[in-house]
């Protein structure tokens, strides 16, 4: 009994887990459903036979009364919420700029003032993890929540320092640990305290000068997950909704990145192909994940020669921009920007890497993560659910197997509907790879096509990697092609996704990435027409140098923080 | 040692942290649970001030600690123990500590010195917990208790030093149903002593010679979380918690006296809730910055923590600061 109202639970469960399933109102900052409880907020207060105690730690049991919204509660609630977020208002960027997150929205419906006391300045400069995300030590409430999933990641970059009021989030002192930018920190902090680097006002700048041609594109990740901060299901896919608001945004062309999914996944298919028939070093990695790039890159170097070359996808798609259709298009190349919409923050590092510079110009100039992109159509009073969908611009045609490289398990699938074409020549290739889909953190399988059986594995955050890589060091041979994500569920459950992200919530965006696929008429990358004309006819008409430095990449020993 | 069960039961045997859980509870609770790997901690921590005496049982009869030590270990039936020492006080006896360490050797157990660095969260024994398996020093959500999911994840019994000690008299029949009385004036040490412990206060400071000739209050049972009375209760009430009595002047100023608490909660805070961690440094903040005391400002914190903070360390704020308005301050 929650208020004098029956509700049915599970044995086990906590009165917070009960009242979010039923949308009954509890505020609470350091709970997530796929973390430990910590119970160290004390916001999710509740009454129970007159005693007041928090509700993430009240197990259900039969016939329990609980009281939610009592005086009592309410003022002790109030009382915590000032302590907690004691000058929380002036510190935050988003507080400054008047966004109404949901802190604000508890904030104003507890009518507490963030003034009323104080919190000691840490004397700790802002934690910058590269290009990516951000830690901000005096805005940071200790609820542990980025460190229990950094833990769980299987990084363990960051965690508390300081006692008392100043305890705050810090990066281990240990060398030999190093930040993937994953973001996941940002994905699970209740207050904006670790959050991306934001390139809103430099993307706003871009837009507002006329000289310059302004193209979005968004990942495959972005539309199944993006809804949920207007008020939709997740996984409900809202492509036609987010072309129209890019456009309102005041974006000259609106592409997608699931163009430039197809084109990596032409790219890398040719080359698992070429090293399986001549003998390349094998097992293959994919490298569309900036966070395991870097993960390679810092603790297993030894592994780097064994990553696909291809270009991740906006990278190649925005090269593609810059190059083919400002050809194309009669445009000069200098007054294209390229902005790739994200569900990643580690995406923000990959873009600023100078190993990615065509000719002194990058191929993509900003990203937003999908947090972002809410950001400025919120401050826009733009609601994504009651647009009219529009179709993207030119570049925006992608098949299905782009469709699903938002999911783990998804760019495998899309690479072994092409290798399959090259190594079999038929058309009556497989298209659905069932064992690689799913929320598993490693899946196996053993795939026959070319009359080869090919085995294959699939494996998301790092704590997944480190099996799968000591797998192969006791057995190189275990596997032809793997993929490695950093983020769990893949790109979709990615750092710069909206907040709340959960296990739960990743499933139902991945199934939403699956329809687009099953309804998709054009369900290989290869047979994309735009991608084959690009890669078929534009690319061979290169030198071989150009080609190189359009479509391929290269990797090195990295040290912390490079 | 199913008899020393018995005994420890009937003789009503208490902890003697300051918690005063029964004894038999603890170890009833160490017999239900299963496990190839146990541990017993003697946890020597005292940090919370005006409490000193389990200092002097090291000092003074280290042997019967070990004594209750190893009886503890043989009824858990593990030979592995850890010995949680407050650093400053391991580095004053560690020859005397690393000697006896060496006889239970021979036994064939097992004791490691863990050496923390002064706390008063230390002494929570989750927290305690957590510190020697080099994680953050700050209490575990209870349930599991440390009997089911303790050291390691291993069941655990957790005793302080004073208990072992009353384990092992009970053992060689020479348990008297007294206490160690830790006594003080205003932060300076009157020594400990040895007295019943359903004594009041009065007869304590009697027994001592340390009744002062001047009006004065007290603080009993820990100088941070214990409750304050005036010299009339101090002939009726009991000394309860760690068993310290602090004596202060009744000319003591009241604004002094709340700042020495709340400065001590704001640093000792481990920093995992809010109340305790922001309520204790905001109490800090506003008594400092305020010439008077702002009471209703005080008590809105005090028992905000009381009522929602994590772990004892933050609730206990309120005794102190409540005691003393309505005994001394009569508000």
């Amino acid at each position: 009994m929650m208020d004098g109202k029956r509700y049915e639970a599970l044995e086990g469960q906590s009165v917070l887990q009960v009242a979010l399933e039923y949308q009954v109102d509890i505020p609470h900052f350091c709970y997530h459903e796929d973390l430990p409880v910590g119970a160290n907020c004390r916001i999710c207060l509740v009454e129970v036979e007159g005693k007041v105690v928090t509700s993430c730690t009240l197990k259900v049991i039969q016939d329990l009364e609980v009281f939610t919204q009592t005086p009592r509660v309410r003022a002790l609630r109030k009382k915590n919420l000032a302590l907690l977020l004691a000058g929380h208002k002036e510190q935050c960027p988003r507080c400054q700029q008047k966004e109404l997150c949901s802190v604000m929205q508890t904030l104003r419906a507890y009518e507490v003032d963030t003034g009323r006391y104080t919190r000691p300045k840490t004397a700790c400069p802002l934690l910058r993890l590269a290009t990516a995300a951000e830690i901000d030590p005096d805005l940071c409430i200790g609820c542990n929540q980025c460190v229990e999933v950094c833990q769980k990641m299987g990084v363990g970059f960051l965690k508390l320092e300081g006692q008392g009021a100043s305890t705050h989030a810090a990066c281990t002192p240990n060398e030999k640990i190093d930040c993937l930018y994953c973001g996941q920190c940002t994905l699970h902090c209740p207050v904006g305290a670790a959050r991306e680097q934001s390139a809103i006002k430099e993307v706003e700048a871009d837009l507002e000068d006329p000289e310059k041609i302004v193209i979005a594109q968004m990942a495959p990740s972005i539309r199944c997950s993006i809804g949920e901060a207007f008020g939709q299901a997740p996984g409900r896919d809202m492509t036609g909704e987010c072309y129209t608001a890019l456009r309102l945004l005041g974006f000259d062309r609106v592409f997608d990145v699931n163009f430039g999914a197809d084109l990596t996944t032409w790219a890398e298919a040719h080359e698992l192909v070429e090293r399986i028939m001549q003998g390349g070093s094998l097992p293959m990695f994919t490298s569309c994940c900036p966070g395991w790039v870097k993960c390679a890159e810092f603790y297993y170097p030894k592994w780097l020669p064994h990553l696909t070359t291809a270009r991740s996808p906006h990278m190649l798609s925005g090269a593609a921009y810059k190059t083919w259709w400002a050809k194309k298009e009669g445009v000069d190349p200098q007054k294209i920007v390229v902005v790739s919409i994200m569900p990643c923050t580690s995406k923000k590092y990959e873009a600023s890497q100078e190993k990615f510079l065509i000719d002194g110009w990058k191929p993509v100039d900003h990203v937003l993560t999908t947090r972002e992109f809410v950001q400025m159509l919120r401050a826009r009073s733009i609601d994504l659910a009651s647009l009219k969908k529009s179709e993207g611009d030119m570049l925006s045609q992608y098949s299905g197997a782009a469709a699903i490289y938002g999911a783990s398990g998804g760019v495998m699938e899309s690479a072994l509907r092409t290798a399959m074409w090259l190594l079999d020549g038929t058309s009556m290739e497989r298209v659905m790879f069932e064992e690689v889909r799913g929320m598993k953190g490693i899946k196996k399988a053993h795939v026959q096509m070319g009359g080869k059986t090919l085995r294959v594995a699939v494996c998301a955050t790092k704590t997944n990697m480190d099996f799968l890589l000591q797998e192969l060091e006791k057995d190189p041979e275990a596997y032809h092609y793997i993929e490695v994500m950093a983020c769990p569920g893949g790109c979709i459950g990615g750092g710069g996704q909206p907040i709340p992200t959960t296990q739960r919530i990743i499933a139902k965006r991945i199934a939403g990435l699956y329809s687009i696929d099953d309804h998709a008429t054009i369900r290989r990358a290869h047979e994309n027409p735009l991608a084959k004309e690009f890669m078929e006819q534009y690319i061979p008409s290169l030198s071989a140098d150009r080609q190189q430095q359009l479509l391929s990449t290269h990797y090195q020993p990295r040290q912390r923080f490079e | 040692m199913n008899d020393l069960f018995s005994l420890i039961k009937e003789e009503g045997l208490v902890g003697r942290g300051g918690a005063c859980y029964p004894v038999w509870k603890k170890w009833d609770a160490m017999r239900q649970v299963s496990g190839a790997k146990k541990y017993v901690i003697c946890n020597a921590s005292e940090g919370e001030p005006g409490v000193f005496k389990d200092a002097h049982i090291l000092e003074m009869f280290p042997e019967k600690v070990f004594e209750g030590l190893c009886l503890a270990m043989e009824f858990v039936g593990t030979k592995e123990a850890f010995f949680n020492f407050n650093c400053s006080l391991y580095e004053r006896m560690s020859s005397k500590m690393e000697y006896l360490a060496r006889q239970t050797r021979k036994l064939g157990n097992t004791i490691t010195f863990f050496k923390e660095i002064p706390s008063y969260i230390g002494g929570e024994e989750t927290a305690l917990l957590n510190a020697i398996e080099g994680k953050r020093t700050e209490p575990r959500l209870k349930p599991p208790y440390p009997s089911q999911f303790g050291l390691f994840g291993c069941p655990t019994l957790i005793h302080n030093v004073e208990t072992l000690f009353d384990i092992a008299c009970v053992a060689d029949n020479t348990f008297t149903h007294e206490r160690f009385y830790s006594i003080s004036e205003n932060g300076k040490s009157f020594g400990v002593h040895h007295l019943p412990d359903d004594w009041t206060i009065r007869q304590v400071l009697e027994e001592a010679e340390r009744v002062p000739s001047y009006d004065f209050f007290v603080q009993v049972g820990g100088s941070a979380s214990g409750p304050v009375y005036g010299s009339d209760q101090a002939e009726t009430e009991h000394v309860g918690g760690a068993g310290s009595i602090e004596i202060y002047p009744l000319t003591m100023d009241p604004k002094e006296l709340l700042q020495r608490w709340f400065d001590f909660y704001a640093r000792e805070s481990c920093g995992k809730c809010t109340p305790c961690k922001m309520g204790s440094y905001n109490l800090a903040q506003l008594l400092k910055a305020s010439k008077e005391i702002p009471w209703q400002e005080i008590m809105e914190i005090v028992e905000t923590m009381e009522a929602t903070s994590f772990c004892a360390l933050g609730s206990s704020i309120s005794v102190p600061v409540k005691t003393y308005r309505r005994n001394i301050l009569g508000l």
